[in-house]
Formats: structure tokens, C-alpha cells, sequence
């Protein structure tokens, strides 16, 4: 049984996303992406009023071992970002789905959504990258 | 294929997240990371390092071949079990390896090397031995495990031979003792307090459980590598390799140029550069803005590229980035580097930044 939440969409590159039924959605890194990481200890988030797209990088990650970035799985505006995380980047080792949330997003087309991965095909997608 | 060590499979049944280093599969972490540092920092922690190779040098001319090899000199070392740092250098004064040469008597010194290195390493000391009489032997029938922290000898000491506790409990930092195959040292890579221990590699599995049921934790290459940065120890490979000399990575203090007339591998070009202004300065740097330094982001005062991160990362006692690198002499006390096209201000420190647990900064 997995762990990975079924409210939940998923990016390739290991992104979560919650549909927030606003047109706005929130954005975080999977708990399996944390855990290839390892302790984070730095996080660069994005400022409120950028513009992202669908696969481009807008933060990042870094661990004890090395940076990484974290790609929007969508395209929009940020509207929100977690900037708890400026001083405790380890909610994201903790809570990755959760409080450890990255930033929120205004979206410009919200059929975005159904090209991401639900939360089966994601831990299919895991489960093969494991092997 | 990765080699293994004996300990291999106790990693695995302990969690150990295993990953490629030097030609070995060997524990990254068991969970933390972080933790693990803390560990060592504040109780005990211990390491498998049997990755590395432990090599005897035993004949009667051991001492005068190792006079030629190393940059520093063994003829300092006039106690059994005195141990001493040294690098190995090429003709061009770049460095080959760095390790540690203890005395055992006059015709027997054992040095310990690095894993990523080792082939390259025996193939030299096969080469310079030619005109020399004695044996070169890897003792791959050993284990090596290091215990650090300021609990570590008491914990270890617990677990060993009688006649290694009593021993072990005079050691002085830098001195080795005997007990058969065993052999303990009183040295380390974390800035901490602690013992390496060389054994048989079949004793090794019961030893590390001894060592578990003590209270010591295991920990893996993550936290060894920020527990050296800390210590302000270079990293082979990083700090230093076969094209930078002693002098150009902070470890002039290691070469021994008297007696003037010894002659050792290196000598001549290290004498020329000790001479040059010119030559780049080996530093340490405090990040103060945000961010992580990281190997080869690089340095610029104002729009003037100044140098190079040698080795980088987290500080997790400093709770700060760290890191050590070379740059253009008269560089000054503040720096910028480069992460991700932005400019983060760095100051630049003399290492080590953490000793016996505590901040060297000021």
C-alpha cells in the first residue's frame, strides 16, 4: 500500500499539486523526492508575482548532498509562496505533503491539470525509476 | 560492480541507504544525515572505513625509502605507534595521495590511504621502491572502523581487549597501540575525539554490534564529509589531486623542509613555488548571505574573478555554508560567489571552523 495521496496530481519530475477548485493550486515536492534529497537545508522559492510555466524551474531544493530544482507543473502566476520554509527547510523532509508546501499558483488554463499523473500512475512511475 | 566491505550487509540490515564511492558500495546515511553529524559532534558516533587500505612497509630500509617518498618526514616519528600526516607527491610536486605513516619500529611503518586511490597509489610505491630493500603489503585481511565523538574512547575502550583498554586509555592524540592483528589509534577525520581501529575482518561484524550495543551510532560518508569540512581537513580529489601541490591547498605546514638535504619526490618544484608571490592561497570561506557553497562555484571581487570552491556544504553545526578555496593572492577578507548567475557574499576564515564541538568563529 502506498502512502501517496489520491486528492493529489503529480508531475515527472516529483512535484505534487493540489487543486484548490479556485483556479489556483498549490505546490510541494513528493515524499519521494525528499527522500532521494535527503536533509534539507536550503530552499529558494519563488517571489510572489512570477510567472511560471509548465516545466520550467522556479525553485529550489538544496540538501546536505546537492542542489536540485523544482519545476511548475503548470503554468500561471505565483500568488503564494511558504515562507516558513526560508527558516525551517526541513518541513519538507517532515511534511512533504503537507506543511511542507513550496507555493500556490494562479492558473492560466486549468486543463493543465489533466495531463499530470494521478496519484497510481505516480507511484507506478516511482516504483520504476526504483528499479 | 562495486566492491564491498566486510560490513556490507550489516549496513543494509541497519538501514543504510548505499551508495558508489571510490570503487565501493559503502553507507551514505542510515535515515539523517544531520543527525548522524550531531551524533558525532555530541556523543559518538562510528564509520566503517575499511574501504581504505591499510598497507605495511617492512624491511631495513622502510625508513630511508619513506624519507624519499613523503613530503613530510618519518625520521620524526621516534616512538612505537607514532603516527604522522603526509602527502605523497609526484615529480611535478602535485600530489599522488594524502595518508597516515605510523612507526612501528625500525623496520616496519604501516601507512593508511585512500580507497579512490589505492591502485594508483600501489603501483607508486611499487615504482619508487626499486632501489630500496623491503616488502610492500595492502592488508586487505583488515577492517578498519572509526569511532569519534567526545564519548567515543570511553565507549570504545569498553569493547575491546584488556590489554587494549589499558593501553588505549594513555594513548595520546596521534599514537597508536597493538594487540595482534588489532590496532588502535588514537586519530580521526571528524575534528573529534576518538579512535581508529584496525582489526581482523572477520571479528569486524561482532565488533561493530559490540560497538552498536555501547551506544554508538553508525553514520555514513554524508556526515563524514561534513564533520572534515568542519575540521577544516582536506578531501583528496577535491582539495587536492596530482596537479595542485601542498602548498596550493593549505598544506605547507605538512611538508618538513629540514634537514635541507633530504631529498624527497617533489622537492624541487615545491622549493620554487614556496618562493613565488604569485602562487594562489588556499582559505576558508563563511557564506553570509543564502544559499549552499558548493565544489567549483566560483569567486569574484567586484567584476575580477578571484578563484575557486575547492570542496563546499552545509555546516550543520555552524547551521551556515562553508567551504574551502583557492584563490589569487591578495584576496581579502570579503568575497562574492556565484550561485545560480547571483552574486551571495562570502567571508573568508581561517579554518578549522569547528573544534571539539565548538565554533571557530569569531
Amino acid at each position: 500500500m502506498s502512502d501517496t495521496p489520491k486528492e493529489l496530481r503529480y508531475a515527472k519530475s516529483h512535484e505534487w499539486l493540489r487543486d484548490e477548485g479556485d483556479g489556483t493550486a498549490t505546490i510541494g515536492i513528493s515524499e519521494h523526492a525528499q527522500e532521494l534529497l535527503g536533509d534539507l537545508v536550503f530552499v529558494d522559492l519563488p517571489e510572489v508575482g512570477t510567472k511560471v510555466e509548465a516545466g520550467g524551474d522556479c525553485a529550489v531544493v538544496e540538501s546536505v548532498k546537492a542542489a536540485s530544482d523544482v519545476y511548475s507543473p503548470v503554468t500561471g502566476e505565483v500568488i503564494e509562496v511558504n515562507e516558513s520554509l526560508d527558516d525551517a527547510p526541513e518541513t519538507i523532509n517532515e511534511d512533504a505533503f503537507g506543511n511542507g508546501w513550496m507555493f500556490k499558483v494562479k492558473l492560466d488554463d486549468a486543463t493543465e491539470l489533466d495531463s499530470l499523473l494521478d496519484a497510481d500512475a505516480y507511484d507506478a512511475l516511482v516504483a520504476e525509476e526504483d528499479h | 560492480m562495486e566492491k564491498q566491505t566486510v560490513l556490507y550487509e550489516t549496513h543494509k540490515s541497519m538501514g543504510g541507504k548505499m551508495v558508489p564511492f571510490g570503487g565501493w558500495d559503502m553507507p551514505l546515511h542510515y535515515g539523517s544525515q544531520l543527525e548522524e553529524h550531531h551524533q558525532v559532534r555530541r556523543d559518538a558516533g562510528m564509520f566503517d572505513v575499511s574501504h581504505m587500505t591499510v598497507v605495511d612497509l617492512k624491511g631495513p630500509q622502510a625508513k630511508p625509502y619513506l624519507r624519499y617518498l613523503l613530503a613530510n618526514d618519518v625520521d620524526k616519528l621516534k616512538t612505537v605507534g607514532k603516527a604522522l600526516y603526509s602527502c605523497m607527491l609526484n615529480e611535478q610536486g602535485g600530489v599522488v595521495d594524502d595518508l597516515i605513516v605510523y612507526y612501528l619500529n625500525d623496520d616496519w611503518f604501516r601507512m593508511v590511504v585512500n580507497a579512490g586511490t589505492t591502485e594508483k597509489d600501489l603501483a607508486w610505491l611499487e615504482k619508487q621502491a626499486t632501489d630500496f630493500d623491503l616488502t610492500i603489503t595492502p592488508r586487505r585481511d583488515l577492517a578498519m572502523i572509526a569511532v569519534q565523538g567526545p564519548n567515543a574512547r570511553t565507549k570504545a575502550l569498553s569493547r575491546v581487549s584488556e590489554k587494549l583498554q589499558k593501553a588505549g586509555a594513555e594513548l595520546k592524540p596521534f599514537n597508536a597501540v597493538m594487540d595482534g592483528d588489532w590496532f588502535l589509534a588514537r586519530t580521526g577525520y571528524t575534528g573529534e575525539d576518538g579512535f581508529e581501529i584496525m582489526l581482523p575482518g572477520d571479528q569486524a561484524e561482532s565488533f561493530w554490534q559490540s560497538l552498536t550495543d555501547a551506544g554508538v551510532v553508525p553514520c555514513g560518508l554524508g556526515a563524514r564529509d561534513t564533520l572534515r569540512l568542519e575540521a577544516g581537513m582536506n578531501l583528496y580529489g577535491a582539495d587536492m589531486d596530482d596537479e595542485t601541490s601542498p602548498l596550493e591547498s593549505g598544506l605547507g605546514w605538512t611538508i618538513a623542509w629540514e634537514p635541507e638535504d633530504r631529498d624527497f619526490i617533489g622537492r624541487s618544484v615545491l622549493q620554487a613555488q614556496r618562493k613565488d608571490p604569485e602562487k594562489q592561497r588556499f582559505i576558508g570561506l563563511v557564506l553570509t548571505g543564502r544559499g549552499v557553497l558548493r565544489n567549483h562555484l566560483k569567486l569574484f571581487d567586484g567584476d575580477e574573478p578571484v578563484g575557486e570552491i575547492t570542496s563546499g556544504g552545509f555546516a550543520p553545526t555552524l547551521e551556515r555554508s562553508i567551504a574551502f578555496a583557492r584563490v589569487k593572492p591578495g584576496t581579502g577578507e570579503a568575497c562574492e560567489v556565484e550561485i545560480r548567475g547571483k552574486r551571495v557574499s562570502a567571508q573568508v576564515v581561517k579554518p578549522p571552523f569547528v573544534r571539539h564541538g565548538k565554533s571557530q568563529l569569531s
